[in-house]
């Protein structure tokens, strides 16, 4: 067992080793999600709300080009019906061709079609907002850590989720030292990972998306759905990963019980 | 390779076989039959873990590249079509990725096992040379399969390491323009690295074969340090290791599952999901974690070609350590002094890393040329006068002596018996 005290005395001194926040970003808010743990899962209403906050809101700058409409109702997911999903595909027109006379043509999405995204190109998306370019969301919560330190992350995890509530959440009055000089055109949120001022508006205010279930709308909810759906979109194979998992951690943990007996077995008569 | 063969081929087929080309009797003498010390504890299980990560690392990574686009505006979108759209992509490319850190997990235990139990000297001082340049190949490997992903961190990561030739005299410049394939990192480079890290786990594999053929020439080392004096000493290789190794290969997937399941986005980096950008730098740019302390000592040296020469030279003196260490005991456990200074070092090291991480300002910077100067002191001082110095414990005179010292005395002599 002197082995398995050194392994773990050094993995303890190695964990300890932190890594380090960009420029005076302020930790996410450590909300809880359904999906955390080795057993979470998303929350289908979530993901579907989340879906619609992103769609009505987001959407108007933010791409997500990684993500396409079948994902939607694909398993582990917002589970829409493949019904769904061709009507939600079909609200959005996509361009396409050439056709047979060479020109492009516009159509319908399809569930097969990537989210369409709101700008040509990206100086297009830069002009349209002040010169900043609003980023793509595809793997925007595996992109960001809501905080750091290497114990930290391991127990908490990397906190992507909570670090895109935080910044949706935490628009704030600037410190008066820090209104000094505030940047034109730019607001102060303490959650942004790029310094304190970030180009985008507040965008969320309450009451502003209608949830077909009903649930609250206030920005706190918007902002919790549209992060988990967000999570969702990042890692769209998050529960087939934990479920293989649990399978194959006790697949493994029993092989190495039926192991260790066959090798005391095997070592009974030798003296070592 | 190994001992002598017992192998008798039984049916007409194998003696036809064995006329020829003789490879049962060679797997049977070197994988079955191989005299192994008996005493050998769970530090000894991870060339065996080693040789099966090389083995998972090959087959993921030949299946990655069945869906992989090298090339820089491609390279982050195939990685995510991976991730999303190949039926158990992301199963493969995170067994790849996580794969790498548990190889170097499983490869520092390795090393240190030998420097404690002095496994790099005579007679398996080739032995020892061979493993350092796994160790390298493995470095010069892993560094360019993280580029691959054409993120964030791939690309200032590439730019930085590359840039430290520019630092050689004279030719610094045209060396960094020939390794670039431009003037810039770019596409070639992506395509040079993409070529290269597929090639160099061939030859980490020659390697290996290599090194296990060195070991079997004198046979392992063991905990005593004494060599093999006679078949009591010794065991086969199958069944007592086989099985060891097989327990042992088992619990360390267990760990290797943890992560790969519950925590795969641990060991890298966030800003490695944004693609690159050559226009915007990232905050801190930090290398994976089993380079931390090279990254450490690159930067302790205030000049550049110093703290390039300062890195490259802390591997490079792992080639002489057989010839600076001048105790002729192998073993730590019999080296009182030795004992205290190699846990100073294993500590100096796991410190290196720790401010590999860190940003190069204020104390960060004093601390790394302290301990810097630290682990070139333990291999040029220290170790060369310990040798001289120190009083070693006495010997045992054999492994099956120290075996049975270690049991109770009424137990009857161990002999190499089969269980059954």
């Amino acid at each position: 067992m002197k082995l398995f005290k050194t392994l773990v005395a050094a993995s303890l001194v190695l964990l300890a080793v932190p890594s380090f926040a960009a420029e005076g970003q302020k930790d996410a808010k450590d909300i809880s999600y359904s999906f955390e743990g080795p057993f979470g899962t998303f929350d289908r209403g979530e993901l579907q709300r989340g879906y619609k906050v992103y769609k009505e809101v987001c959407s108007a700058c933010h791409s997500m080009r990684l993500v396409s409409f079948r994902n939607l109702s694909q398993p582990g997911g917002p589970s829409f019906s493949e019904e769904q999903v061709k009507a939600l595909a079909a609200t959005f027109t996509v361009k396409d061709g050439p056709g047979e006379d060479g020109e492009m043509f516009d159509r319908p999405g399809l569930p097969s079609d990537r989210f369409p995204s709101p700008f040509a190109n990206e100086q297009a998306a830069r002009n349209a907002n002040g010169g900043a370019l609003p980023p793509d969301l595809s793997l925007i919560t595996k992109a960001r850590a809501g905080w750091y330190g290497t114990f930290n992350q391991l127990i908490n995890g990397v906190g992507g989720p909570q670090y895109v509530y935080s910044v949706l959440t935490g628009y704030e009055q600037p410190p008066a030292e820090a209104a000094k000089d505030a940047p034109e055109g730019k607001h102060y949120n303490p959650y942004f990972a790029s310094g304190h001022w970030i180009t985008m508006a507040p965008p969320l205010v309450d009451g502003q998306v209608t949830f077909d279930d009903g649930a609250p709308n206030t920005v706190d909810a918007m902002a919790r759905d549209v992060s988990a759906f967000l999570a969702w979109a990042a890692e769209p194979k998050m529960e087939e990963r934990k479920s293989l998992g649990f399978a194959t951690l006790i697949y493994l943990a029993i092989f190495a019980v039926l192991l260790y007996f066959v090798k005391q077995r095997v070592w009974a008569k030798v003296e070592h | 390779m190994g001992g002598h063969s017992t192998y008798q081929p039984k049916s007409a087929a194998e003696k036809w076989l064995h006329e020829r080309l003789p490879i049962v009797e060679l797997v049977k003498s070197s994988a079955l039959d191989f005299p192994t010390p008996k005493n050998l504890n769970y530090w000894w299980t991870f060339g065996g873990i080693l040789a099966l990560m090389l083995v998972v690392q090959i087959i993921t990574g030949i299946v990655l590249v069945m869906h992989y686009t090298p090339h820089v505006d491609m390279a982050f979108n195939s990685v995510e079509h991976i991730m999303r759209d190949v039926n158990y992509g992301w199963l493969i490319r995170y067994m790849h990725a996580n794969g790498a850190s548990m190889f170097f997990i499983a490869v520092y235990i390795h090393i240190f096992r030998g420097m404690y139990y002095g496994s790099y000297k005579a007679p398996r001082e080739v032995l020892w040379i061979i493993g350092v340049l796994i160790y390298l190949v493995m470095m010069a490997t892993a560094f360019m399969g993280y580029v691959l992903p054409w993120g964030q961190m791939s690309f200032w990561g590439a730019k930085v390491i590359t840039n430290l030739f520019s630092a050689i005299p004279f030719f610094g410049e045209p060396i960094t323009t020939w390794l670039w394939g431009g003037y810039a990192v770019d596409n070639p480079t992506l395509n040079r690295f993409f070529s290269l890290h597929y090639l160099l786990p061939f030859v980490l594999a020659g390697l290996v074969g290599l090194h296990i053929w060195a070991l079997h020439v004198p046979g392992n080392n063991n905990p005593t340090g004494v060599s093999v004096k006679s078949g009591q000493d010794t065991v086969p290789f199958h069944p007592y290791y086989t099985m060891k190794d097989s327990f042992a290969i088992v619990v360390f997937l267990i760990l290797f599952g943890v992560f790969l399941f519950f925590a795969p986005n641990y060991l890298g980096h966030a800003i490695n999901y944004e693609p690159a950008n050559p226009l915007s730098t990232p905050a801190h740019i930090v290398p994976e974690w089993y380079y931390l302390p090279f990254y450490a000592i690159l930067r302790a040296i205030p000049d550049k070609l110093g703290g390039v020469i300062a890195m490259f030279g802390s591997i490079a003196i792992l080639f002489v350590l057989p010839w600076l260490d001048t105790s002729k005991v192998r073993s730590g456990n019999y080296r009182p002094l030795f004992k205290g200074f190699f846990w100073i070092f294993v500590a100096v090291c796991i410190g290196l890393g720790y401010l590999g991480s860190k940003p190069p300002e204020g104390w960060y910077v004093i601390f790394s040329q302290i301990l810097t100067f630290y682990y070139f002191a333990h291999f040029l001082v220290i170790l060369p006068l310990l040798g001289l110095l120190e009083t070693p414990k006495p010997l045992p005179s054999s492994i099956s002596d120290d075996v049975l010292a270690k049991k109770k005395p009424a137990l009857p002599q161990g002999q190499a018996v089969p269980a059954e």
